[in-house]
């Protein structure tokens, strides 16, 4: 077997076993759901938390005679998504179907693409983080993409002694991004998930919403002493969260070592995390496996793209997060740590960008030149009160408009930094423009030389024994005096001036 | 007035029109045929007032100058057709009760375009089967008897409910459904015409499903022009299915032309198979002649893989069913067994053992086989091939001829009961049909002639992809010259 991670940001991650060091193979399927109003095959709508079946047409319920139509958004999406992840669009693909009884399956399959997948191989970036133990950056390949449908839900808890079903997602569409097993700790599979659910956001293919089941992970995950093939693999289904995935592998690894070195063998199986306890338990096992019966779907034709659809779908990929990084470093001359926490996301970059051409045109400068200002004041300022207050960036009360106006503000001189972080807290809880609030409570700064001077002279009648210790050398009582003449002036006085003509005063 | 079920859909609709009698008195001259000719068993639902109703609606259409293409017209539909409102049962006790809420498109066509309903036909279930002999409510009797004998014989099938209701004069035409031959070869047992189109030609959108990739909406009638005013109404693009084709529907009624000056007619040597019956060969050779004497030029082509074609279309067509049926599970509608204290795969199992018949367990069971883990390749791959191999024979067949010209199957109609004991034998029957279903051309059968037992023979056309039109031409040049007026004597 051969590795193509391998030598490329080789993990040190190891489960120390009473015969050696274990490595840690984990590959993972991220099961995305497609950002479309309608679902896979049929025009129901795809909306959460809906009633019970209230989102079901007659071809989700597999009624008599009824038929799949292909929905073009949702290919269009999984297209736009491949491309994003550098991968191969495979200009012919064709739907099949997976054959299996369940109750939550209306039509006794589920229509997906095994043998000619709508995306090949591709891969994707994840960044150096050396407090997780990912020395160097390292490129995680992908296999495949493909489209399709997710299966309704079966609920037990409402009666004694019946099961009721819920199709509501029966026919949703989803992406099945399948990798390489190029991970090699839990940090590293967290990181792929989080790239990955950035790269989905910023494409708009997938809300990447792990908590409303919009993406879950199938964690395959298997272990080796060094330099040895691949161990036997199992596969925990389903988990929903990046947290559970990196303690899913931790479990099973560790699990799969004492199992080997109490003399057993690890058996291929389907495997499920049960996150109270933080275990994973057997679900069947390799010889309980169904036989899908995969055939192509005779109800479907197979799908052709076109050079027009192709077109259209790169020229509506926008700046992904490695591009955009590097432009903010470059260009923009923000710092590696910035760039990266910006960028993660895609609304806190859009939120940034939006701020930073207003901050420009209210300024009159170019956006590098503010570049710095702005993504200071986001990253501290406007990160730390959203934290405190607990609502995402989305939610911010502070608009882009009047984040770009209180900069202005501290730029022509009207605030200083700490009226600034007072004018600050009164639009959080307020959600007034900056300058209205300066208006208002009247907390311009002030730099008249003649009224700084006055309350100077003043301060030092009041302490003439300390103006005759800092003339006598006691030169730390200086910041003494800045605080006096700052509080006589409630704050309002401009520091620079302040320090400017006390030194004069002082002599 | 004379019998009004003696005429046919074109004489019906102008007689209609041209206010020789209303379209309430059609309607009530084949809703008493229906109810006498209930011995036949061809319908499981009659629905005279859905046939009344339209018929009134016609009249006033008539009298405001609103007439529609079918108005004045009731016809049967084969029970696989989902009518909103009106049991459909795919003759299957798994869908015993089931009322859709929803109209198939060919039917919502249909109604659209004025025709009334007389009733839901017999079939075979989920329509597998050549003798009606699968139908859960029992088997429809072909109105032809055997000179000298009154031995209960076949309709054919699956559309056996269609052709007989046809042939019995209960009503003036039907839809159908051919799958492998399931409108063609009862067109042929019972002296009546029927045309599977081009695949992809009807919508199949609210027709119950046994192989998707073959299954095809057409229409059976007394003749060729019947035929093509009734297709004419049933065909057309429909977004609501994803193998439908978008191309404009041909008038094929108005361009009708017996005339086959300039068309070659292949005759492929391969269906002339080991023991084919000395009268069927006769048969074959009067439509030779026919052919030629409306002009065309015959030419004798090679389909080499004609003997592939019924083992191909018996691994396909299951394993399309297999999956196709899996729906029916008890969940949601239809039938539910649920034994005491069963749990879901319980449920599974006693609702598909009590729901499906024997020859459609059978077909499951097949389709699941050739579809499984290690005999996939084997059976279900390897039948792809063949499939596209058979294909591409007509293909270059068509590059020597326009149209090819075979009997439509290997015998008249069998008794009932003859050869259910031997599917395989039951299958052969399809030998002529299948090929042209694996191939989606379109296809049709037209009466030419009787056997020595008084019994009608069948001769199929089949054209290029959407030459209907050559196949009704073709189809009504034998019409016009095979004289065919036999029809069964009345004993019901």
């Amino acid at each position: 077997m051969t590795n193509a991670a391998e030598g490329d940001g080789m993990s040190t991650y190891r489960i120390q076993g009473a015969t050696g060091d274990w490595e840690v193979v984990i590959g993972l399927e991220v099961h995305a759901q497609i950002t479309t109003n309608a679902k896979l095959f049929s025009g129901a709508s795809t909306k959460f938390g809906s009633e019970p079946n209230a989102n079901v047409s007659l071809v989700d319920a597999a009624m008599p005679g009824m038929l799949p139509v292909p929905n073009g958004e949702c290919i269009r999406q999984a297209v736009r998504t491949g491309m994003a992840l550098g991968a191969e669009i495979n200009r012919w693909s064709r739907f099949d179907r997976k054959n299996y009884f369940y109750a939550d399956l209306p039509q006794g399959y589920q229509i997906s693409q095994l043998y000619h997948p709508l995306v090949g191989e591709g891969s994707l970036m994840v960044e150096a983080d050396e407090k997780a133990g990912i020395a160097a950056p390292k490129t995680i390949g992908i296999e495949r993409i493909h489209v399709e449908q997710d299966a309704g839900k079966l609920m037990h808890d409402q009666h004694p002694t019946r099961s009721y079903v819920d199709l509501n997602r029966s026919g949703v569409a989803l992406m099945e991004i399948v990798s390489r097993p190029d991970m090699r700790s839990p940090a590293e599979a967290g990181a792929y998930l989080r790239k990955l659910r950035s790269i989905l956001r910023y494409v708009g293919s997938c809300d990447g919403n792990m908590e409303e089941g919009s993406m879950r992970a199938d964690v395959n995950v298997s272990v080796r002493k060094a330099g040895e093939p691949f161990g036997t693999r199992t596969e925990t289904k389903n988990v929903n969260s990046v947290r559970f995935v990196m303690a899913t592998i931790e479990y099973e690894a560790n699990r799969q070592v004492d199992v080997i070195e109490g003399g057993g063998t690890i058996v291929q199986e389907t495997r499920l995390f049960d996150p109270d306890r933080t275990e994973t338990r057997s679900m069947r096992s390799k010889e309980d496996a169904h036989d899908y019966r995969y055939f192509p779907d005779p109800d479907l034709l197979p799908l052709e793209l076109s050079d027009a659809f192709l077109s259209e779908c790169e020229a509506s990929l926008p700046e992904l997060p490695d591009a955009k990084r590097t432009r903010y470093e470059t260009a923009l001359g923000l710092s590696p740590y910035q760039a990266a926490v910006i960028t993660a996301d895609v609304e806190t970059a859009r939120w940034f960008e939006a701020l930073l051409g207003e901050t420009a045109v209210a300024q009159g400068k170019s956006e590098a030149e503010v570049a710095k200002t702005a993504s200071n004041w986001l990253t501290s300022d406007l990160f730390g009160a959203l934290n405190r207050l607990g609502v995402s960036i989305g939610d911010s009360p502070v608009t882009t408009a009047n984040g770009a106006a209180l900069l202005a503000l501290v730029a022509d001189g009207t605030l200083s930094g700490s009226l600034a972080k007072q004018v600050f807290e009164i639009m959080l809880e307020t959600g007034d423009a900056p300058g209205r609030i300066v208006d208002e409570r009247g907390l311009r700064q002030t730099s008249d030389t003649g009224a700084i001077e006055a309350v100077i002279a003043d301060v030092m009648a009041r302490n003439a024994d300390k103006v005759a210790e800092y003339r006598g050398g006691k030169d730390k009582l200086f910041g003494f005096f800045v605080g006096q003449t700052m509080k006589a002036m409630a704050g309002k006085g401009n520091p620079a001036a302040i320090n400017d003509l006390l030194k004069k005063a002082l002599g | 007035m004379s019998d009004l079920t003696n005429l046919g859909i074109a004489a019906l609709r102008d007689g209609f029109r041209a206010g020789d009698f209303s379209a309430r008195e059609a309607a009530d001259a084949f809703i008493a045929a229906v109810a006498a000719g209930r011995d036949l068993n061809a319908f499981i639902t009659e629905t005279p007032d859905h046939a009344i109703a339209a018929a009134d609606e016609a009249d006033r259409a008539r009298s405001a100058g609103e007439l529609r293409p079918l108005s004045g017209v009731p016809l049967g539909i084969k029970d696989l057709f989902c009518t909103a409102g009106v049991q459909t049962t795919a003759a299957s006790h798994m869908l015993e009760g089931f009322v859709p809420p929803y109209e198939s498109t060919v039917t919502s066509k249909l109604f659209g375009a004025g025709a009334g309903m007389l009733g839901k036909l017999n079939l075979d279930q989920f329509a597998m089967g050549s003798s009606n002999e699968t139908s859960a409510f029992g088997n429809v009797i072909s109105p032809w008897r055997r000179g000298g004998d009154t031995v209960a014989l076949a309709p054919g099938g699956s559309s056996g409910g269609s052709s007989a209701a046809i042939a019995a004069r209960m009503v003036p035409g039907a839809t159908g459904t051919d799958t492998g031959g399931s409108i063609r070869q009862p067109a042929a047992f019972t002296g009546t015409s029927g045309i599977k189109p081009t695949y992809g030609r009807c919508s199949r959108f609210g027709i119950v499903a046994f192989a998707s990739s073959l299954d095809q909406a057409g229409s059976m009638a007394r003749d060729v022009r019947d035929c093509a005013i009734l297709l004419e109404q049933m065909a057309g693009f429909d977004p609501k299915d994803a193998t439908s084709l978008d191309v404009p529907v041909p008038r094929w009624e108005d361009n009708l032309s017996g005339d086959l000056k300039g068309k070659r007619v292949g005759i492929p040597r391969e269906y002339r198979v080991e023991g084919m019956p000395a009268e069927i060969e006769a048969l074959w050779q009067r439509g030779i002649d026919f052919a030629r004497d409306a002009g065309a030029e015959i030419v004798e082509v090679s389909l080499p893989h004609t003997r592939q074609a019924l083992p191909t279309y018996y691994i396909i067509a299951p394993a399309e069913a297999s999956s196709n049926l899996a729906r029916y599970d008890g969940v949601r509608y239809g039938l539910r067994d649920l034994p005491d204290g069963a749990g879901l795969q319980d449920m599974y199992a006693a609702t598909r053992a009590a729901g499906f018949g024997a020859e459609v367990k059978r077909r499951i069971l097949i389709g699941t086989y050739v579809l499984s883990a290690g005999y996939y390749d084997a059976y279900y791959t390897k039948a792809q091939k063949v499939r596209a191999l058979i294909a591409r024979d007509f293909e270059r067949a068509f590059e020597t001829c326009d149209l090819l010209l075979t009997p439509t199957a290997p015998s008249a109609a069998f008794a009932l009961g003859e050869k259910n004991a031997d599917p395989l034998s039951m299958y052969l029957n399809d030998v002529f049909t299948v090929p042209a279903s694996l191939a989606g051309l379109p296809a049709m059968s037209v009466p030419g002639g009787l056997s020595a037992e008084g019994l009608p023979l069948g001769l199929q056309i089949i054209g290029r992809p959407l030459d209907e039109q050559g196949v009704l031409d073709a189809g009504l040049a034998i019409e016009q010259r095979a004289g065919f007026t036999a029809r069964p004597d009345r004993w019901w």
